[in-house]
């Protein structure tokens, strides 16, 4: 394997110690580890911390302490007072049930982050990007749409299409086969390895299903209560 | 009355009425915005002070408003010796007196419609780079606009039937500060039953063709989406 320089940056470096309390329940979460594969796994049950880990990382969640690296960028250090806006990281988020803005089509969705400033993204306005990506995602039809008009694997096909619209620098993807039949999923974890190889762009993605994990590949890290569990630290294939 | 004194009672019960729900609208919205997305002490105490208008006596409400605003008030005094301002007696202190009362119709729907915003598509929003500012307007408004809208209408029907405290603070002026509701007060106690009654129909129908805008206002989009 040739090292450029671009592979020789760790893709992630995480280092985070946060408490939350909900109550009279507190929950610890500390996660260390660091990662140069383009796709990273966090495989654990439900409760374990997956979905916090990657609100750090996105920057909707600020850990008590620690630090968080992401292609050689700085995101969060808790001692530098480090803290980017989640605006300024640059990464993408698909939520576990989509979160599709309901009030906009398909169309509409998918240029959103394009187009700055106080006003959505008009009807019919017209935007090469959009245009390429809803094509991607086989969505031209579908363009007029809003998101409770169309089937389950459509409006997963549509929140990528958005996050990858505004180009980020990674994808951040949170269980995002659980809400999906299993036919279904077959097909969208073909797509989404065949993306992660056409696009080349790192992915980090939580599941409690091992067969993601296997499927997805790449570096796998187990989840457990708050931390990892160290001696399963195994690297199941890495398809770079 | 006649027909001239009407026009000019009911244009006054319209234009205070208006300005009130103008107010309500900057400040209900962001009040109603702030109590559903701050986190700050005291902020159930804010939310019980700003509801005691839809519970006190209007004439209470009034009294406080002379109070703060009249010539010996905090405020009215500084008002009076800055700008020369006078509100006691005028239709903008029964604009302020409508505001009051019928603030709470405003904010308390503002908010629930704002908590009603999955923050989620906030997060969302965030994540792909739009400013707090753009997603006020481009995610949460759109969103919680219908609840709002309701809040509004009520406001505004609240503030035509204003009574209390706007006799207090701005008085029965005819053609100045006297609203349908004060004019309808004034005719019972004259014995003029003709003006009474007109005026009675008159604030009726008024209070139907506003919640008939209200059903009309409703977006029909978002109703198409809920009957699918």
């Amino acid at each position: 394997m040739t090292i450029s320089h671009e592979d020789a940056l760790m893709q992630l470096d995480i280092d985070i110690d946060t408490t939350l309390h909900s109550g009279k329940r507190s929950f610890r979460l500390r996660m260390q580890f660091a990662s140069d594969s383009r796709r990273i796994v966090i495989l654990g049950p439900s409760g374990a911390g997956k979905s916090l880990t990657l609100k750090a990382i996105a920057g909707l969640m600020t850990p008590a302490s620690g630090h968080i690296r992401l292609a050689g960028r700085t995101l969060f250090d808790a001692a530098a007072g480090i803290n980017l806006t989640p605006q300024q990281r640059n990464v993408a988020y698909l939520f576990q049930d989509y979160a599709l803005f309901p009030h906009l089509t398909v169309r509409q969705n998918v240029g959103f982050g394009l187009v700055r400033g106080w006003r959505n993204p008009g009807l019919d306005q017209p935007h090469a990007a959009v245009d390429y990506w809803l094509q991607q995602f086989d969505l031209q039809h579908l363009a007029q749409q809003f998101p409770d008009q169309i089937s389950g694997g459509q409006r997963q096909r549509t929140a990528l299409a958005r996050a990858l619209a505004a180009r980020p620098g990674a994808l951040l993807l949170d269980e995002p086969f659980a809400a999906l039949d299993r036919a279904l999923r077959v097909t969208l974890r073909r797509e989404l390895d065949q993306l992660q190889c056409r696009l080349a762009l790192p992915m980090i993605l939580i599941t409690h299903d091992p067969d993601d994990a296997i499927w997805f590949g790449g570096h796998v890290l187990k989840l457990c209560d708050g931390r990892l569990d160290e001696a399963e630290l195994d690297a199941v294939k890495d398809q770079r | 009355m006649d027909i001239h004194s009407i026009s000019i009672t009911l244009g006054l019960s319209l234009k205070v009425a208006a300005w009130a729900t103008a107010l309500n609208l900057l400040l209900g919205v962001g009040v109603g915005f702030l109590l559903a997305r701050g986190r700050f002490p005291g902020r159930a105490l804010l939310d019980t002070v700003l509801t005691l208008p839809m519970v006190m006596p209007p004439t209470v409400l009034g009294y406080y408003l002379l109070v703060v605003f009249g010539r010996q008030g905090a405020l009215g005094g500084w008002l009076q010796s800055q700008f020369g301002i006078n509100l006691i007696f005028t239709w903008q202190g029964a604009v302020i007196a409508a505001a009051l009362v019928a603030f709470p119709l405003v904010f308390k729907p503002a908010r629930a419609a704002f908590e009603a915003v999955d923050g989620q598509l906030e997060q969302a929003a965030r994540v792909l780079g739009i400013s707090e500012c753009g997603i006020f307007f481009r995610v949460t408004l759109p969103l919680a606009w219908r609840g709002i809208l309701a809040g509004l209408l009520l406001g505004f029907a609240r503030a035509m039937g204003e009574f209390g405290a706007t006799l207090m603070v701005a008085g029965s002026i005819p053609g100045q500060t006297q609203t349908l509701s004060i004019a309808i007060y004034e005719a019972v106690q004259a014995g003029q039953d003709d003006s009474a009654n007109t005026l009675v129909w008159l604030t009726s129908l008024v209070c139907i063709l506003v919640l008939l805008a209200a059903g009309r206002l409703a977006p029909g989009r978002i109703a198409h989406q809920h009957a699918q």
